[in-house]
């Protein structure tokens, strides 16, 4: 209990150190960053290694802390690397059933510390997007995506039109930050939270004419 | 009999909202919830943890036989009204900034001899032994400032940095999802699927966030502090769990509890 209970001593030393040598006020990243770690404890699957930050998420954690964007630099830089991980269909087949798809979509499950290391991934899409019409409880935090391909023009995902298309919602559903540095979306390919497959499902789901989401 | 009386106003009221969902859009599905909520506050279960939590409060009780009547929630020993709405506060006998529960269990420690270790271990389990009396003490002491506004002093150095470190745990991405707290609690109007989000970053308004628990969860029969609230939100998170009272537990309450300044407390709520 002791060691949990450290951090309340912590601004009286810093302030005590900055009355000596006329420091400003506390170092607050370090004491946050002692807290973090005196604070969490691993539960099954989700152990401490979930508090490790990506230079992606260490940027974009202190932009949003001070209220200020990334400058175009750094958000360039950011988007290059992220779109360097988007791995890409091994059979050049972007799209799959779009049933399964839906399925998916419609999970939230997966990587919490009370799944387990077999519970299957969901996409949580539902959670944030409007996609099938039929499906009234649909989040608000991401755009609707129903007609997605509809809307887009794409009649024949495997045509040359359509290839564009195609290819950019692959690697935004792979990694969501190639295309917007700080973007809210989980990176489901980059982060291994969907495979393959299961991005091949989404993408019939979102791309396939049959798909009730382009009805 | 009052338990049989809450279960039928539940009962009742989840069929209209079942029956409700299915012809329901937008934002007629949200007024069904919103009137159901309304049902149910007509027979509140959080009321049995209210009476169980006042018993607890006056009874002898530890190594000590002694109650908390005399214990100092910031506003002098044995003061409950508007004690809640100034929490978390720093505290000069702890030189600790603590919130209701963890200032509940050092009056445990301190005047009823409760060990203190056991305590923090016992805690997290809402639902037996002493974990479920914390809530229980947790829930009537809140009650006593039902539909007053929170005004944290937020007048000491161990308070800000306490608000700054919550703000920097608000914004931490993190985990498998990149999700930090802000994903879903920083904008107006948002959902997840329906279930509307507070937008923490400011007063929500009153009874919304930070100012709606403890509350009593219709879809677990469970009350839940903010204790409680802020470990599930961690697990929804894809975080490690946070341990009881923890600091980051501390700071993030700091930083909704000054946000909300001017929100009104309808402890003991009622959620789905």
């Amino acid at each position: 209990m002791k060691k949990a209970f450290s951090l309340a001593l912590i601004p009286v030393a810093a302030l005590a150190l900055s009355a000596c040598s006329g420091l400003g006020s506390p170092d607050y990243d370090k004491i946050h960053a002692e807290a973090v770690k005196a604070s969490f404890q691993a539960n099954g699957i989700a152990t401490l290694d979930y508090l490790k930050q990506d230079p992606s998420n260490e940027l974009c954690s202190a932009a949003d802390v001070a209220g200020k964007p990334l400058d175009e630099k750094t958000t360039k830089a950011l988007e290059e690397a992220e779109m360097k991980t988007i791995k890409w269909p091994s059979d050049g087949k972007f799209l799959g059933d779009w049933k399964k798809g839906e399925t998916i979509a419609q999970s939230g499950r997966g990587l919490t510390w009370t799944d387990t290391a077999t519970t299957v991934n969901g996409g949580n899409c539902y959670n944030c997007h409007q996609i099938d019409k039929k499906e009234i409880s649909f989040g608000n935090l991401g755009p609707s995506l129903y007609n997605y391909g509809k809307l887009r023009g794409v009649t024949d995902p495997n045509s040359p039109q359509a290839k564009a298309i195609v290819e950019y919602t692959w690697g935004k559903l792979w990694n969501s930050r190639a295309y917007n540095a700080c973007s809210q979306m989980p990176r489901a390919g980059h982060k291994g939270i969907l495979n393959e497959q299961n991005l091949k499902d989404i993408m019939a789901l979102l791309l396939d004419p049959q798909s009730p989401v382009n009805q | 009999m009052k338990h049989a009386v809450v279960h039928r106003r539940l009962l009742a009221a989840t069929l209209a909202l079942s029956a409700g969902a299915a012809f329901a859009q937008g934002n007629t599905a949200l007024d069904g919830i919103a009137k159901y909520r309304e049902m149910l506050q007509d027979g509140n279960p959080a009321e049995l943890f209210e009476m169980k939590g006042e018993e607890l409060w006056k009874q002898k009780r530890g190594p000590k036989n002694a109650s908390l009547e005399q214990c100092d929630l910031g506003k002098g020993p044995g003061v409950l009204k508007g004690a809640f709405t100034e929490l978390p506060r720093y505290f000069a006998d702890t030189g600790k900034v603590m919130d209701l529960e963890t200032r509940l269990i050092h009056c445990m420690v301190t005047l009823q001899g409760f060990n203190e270790a056991d305590l923090y271990k016992a805690a997290p389990s809402i639902g037996r032994g002493e974990g479920a009396n914390l809530v229980a003490i947790t829930t009537y002491v809140a009650t006593q400032s039902k539909g007053m506004r929170f005004n944290l002093p937020f007048n000491t150095e161990q308070e800000k940095t306490m608000y700054e470190v919550g703000k920097r745990l608000f914004f931490q991405r993190g985990g498998p999802h990149d999700f930090a707290c802000a994903t879903c609690h920083n904008t107006d109007g948002g959902r997840i699927r329906l279930q509307e989000l507070p937008n923490l970053t400011k007063n929500p308004g009153d009874g919304v966030g930070f100012a709606a628990w403890p509350a009593y969860r219709v879809s677990n029969s469970q009350m839940w502090t903010m204790q409680k609230r802020l470990n599930d939100c961690y697990r929804q998170q894809r975080f490690p769990e946070p341990k009881f009272g923890s600091d980051v537990t501390i700071a993030l309450s700091v930083y909704m509890g000054v946000n909300s300044k001017g929100s009104e407390s309808i402890v003991p709520a009622i959620k789905r």
